[in-house]
């Protein structure tokens, strides 16, 4: 018996170092994610116009981003852009790129849903009210723009940091890199460590984003 | 661009995609029939059923596929349970994808009104002809738009499966540009295989949708 694989979690500072990858994955979620939701402000507006041309570009665009899989757009980036331009970007910067790029594509749409969404006659009813059309925006539309997209726009986040786990394949070291780091130093020790640290790191996963959708859902409950 | 050198190697990306294909329909199919029992153990409120089917769905839908792989594959053998590649593709794919048929199919059954199973009771239907002629074509016309957009999801989803050594798309793609250094060449295919799998699809859930938008009471105009 050697002992119980669990322990190669506590040996030396492979804890901290589990968590300094959850760190590196958090961190490039959040970046991703707050430029993914200002550019996907703008998209969304961009989406609601009527003119053809823009609309046409809008759609490529969209269509693009949801049928190339996350994956592809990475190597895309990574290894397509340093060979085509001479670009060497650092895999963070690739990573960022591409959630950013699909990110603000998927709140865009969701930010065009969601204006489009509002009857035509709360419009109608805050002209009738005698509203300005500061007021209409400040206390009719706004409001309900905002509690059908924040719901599902917080989902598109936790989206957002399940797809990070990819970026271990174009060689960032986060958490799921961190383990198997962890795994291959103890393979002589500690064979049964794979199941315990790749257990933990689904844990760490799950605890990360479970409290982000049951927010998510909680307000969709509770604002529709 | 190599033409000739794109040329020599379509086949090998042919039969990635058939790889990849299989995978997928396997992964698909399972998918369909884990959320449809957990759908309806959910909707039928089955007492331990319940429950069970609820943590699962919370668990599949709040992790990414990689880690489920990543412990199918490396690690499961440690407690002896060995799994080839494609098993654990599979059994991963319809992991995480029976969670959200699950949902697809539960938000199509909550938007059929209650006065709908009502007025059926009413009309003398049995409960099996209130299913199969009220319950279940509204709802399907209700969740079709979800479901395509799962489809599309797992089938983007498998670009990950290079990763627990199965020879699929990624995988060939990443082998051609660490050996001959053709970069261009091999994205560009990977790119193209990708399209070619997934527009055909895309189009098709799209004229699904519109097919099937019989359902639609109550729609309003709107800003």
């Amino acid at each position: 018996m050697q002992g119980l694989g669990i322990s190669v979690l506590f040996k030396g500072n492979n804890f901290l170092r589990l968590l300094g990858g959850l760190g590196v994955t958090l961190e490039l979620s959040l970046v991703s994610i707050v430029l993914s939701i200002i550019f996907g402000m703008a998209f969304g507006l961009l989406m609601t116009l009527k003119n053809p041309v823009i609309r046409g570009f809008c759609r490529i665009y969209l269509e693009t981003v949801r049928i190339v899989p996350q994956m592809v757009l990475l190597f895309l980036c990574y290894f397509g852009l340093a060979k085509a331009f001479n670009l060497q970007i650092s895999g963070e910067a690739a990573a960022v790129a591409v959630f950013t790029f699909w990110g603000a594509g998927e709140m865009g749409d969701l930010v065009r849903g969601a204006l489009t969404s509002i009857p035509r006659h709360q419009l109608e009813s805050s002209a009738a009210l005698g509203l300005t059309k500061k007021q209409t925006y400040r206390y009719v539309l706004i409001p309900q723009t905002l509690r059908r997209l924040i719901p599902q726009s917080i989902n598109l986040a936790t989206r957002m940091v399940k797809t990070t786990s990819l970026v271990m394949l174009i060689g960032i070291v986060e958490v799921l890199k961190v383990g198997q780091q962890i795994i291959e130093a103890a393979r002589y020790d500690v064979p049964t460590a794979a199941i315990w640290i790749y257990g933990v790191v689904f844990a760490l996963y799950f605890f990360i984003c479970w409290p982000i959708s049951l927010l998510a859902s909680r307000l969709e409950r509770k604002w529709q | 661009m190599d033409w000739g050198f794109i040329n020599r190697y379509t086949p090998m990306y042919v039969e990635a995609a058939g790889l990849t294909l299989r995978i997928a329909a396997a992964g698909i199919a399972l998918s369909f029939v884990i959320g449809a029992l957990c759908c309806l153990a959910r909707y039928f409120r089955v007492p331990v059923l319940r429950q069970i089917t609820g943590a699962y769905i919370q668990l599949a839908r709040n992790t990414p596929l990689l880690v489920q792989l990543f412990f199918l594959y490396f690690g499961l053998p440690k407690i002896g349970v060995r799994l080839s590649s494609e098993g654990c593709a599979v059994m991963g794919l319809a992991f995480l994808g029976g969670a959200y048929m699950a949902e697809a199919f539960r938000s199509g059954l909550d938007a059929v009104e209650k006065t709908q199973v009502e007025a059926g009771e009413c009309l003398g239907l049995t409960n099996a002809q209130n299913i199969r002629y009220v319950l279940f074509p509204q709802a399907l016309a209700t969740s079709i738009p979800a479901i395509c957009a799962n489809v599309i999801f797992l089938i983007k989803e498998t670009s990950v499966f290079s990763a627990v050594a199965l020879a699929d798309l990624m995988y060939v793609a990443k082998d051609l540009i660490g050996m001959y250094y053709k970069t261009d060449e091999a994205l560009l295919m990977l790119v193209i295989a990708y399209l070619t799998i997934l527009l055909p699809i895309s189009a098709l859930g799209s004229w699904l949708e519109r097919r099937l938008r019989y359902a639609g009471f109550g729609y309003q105009r709107s800003v």
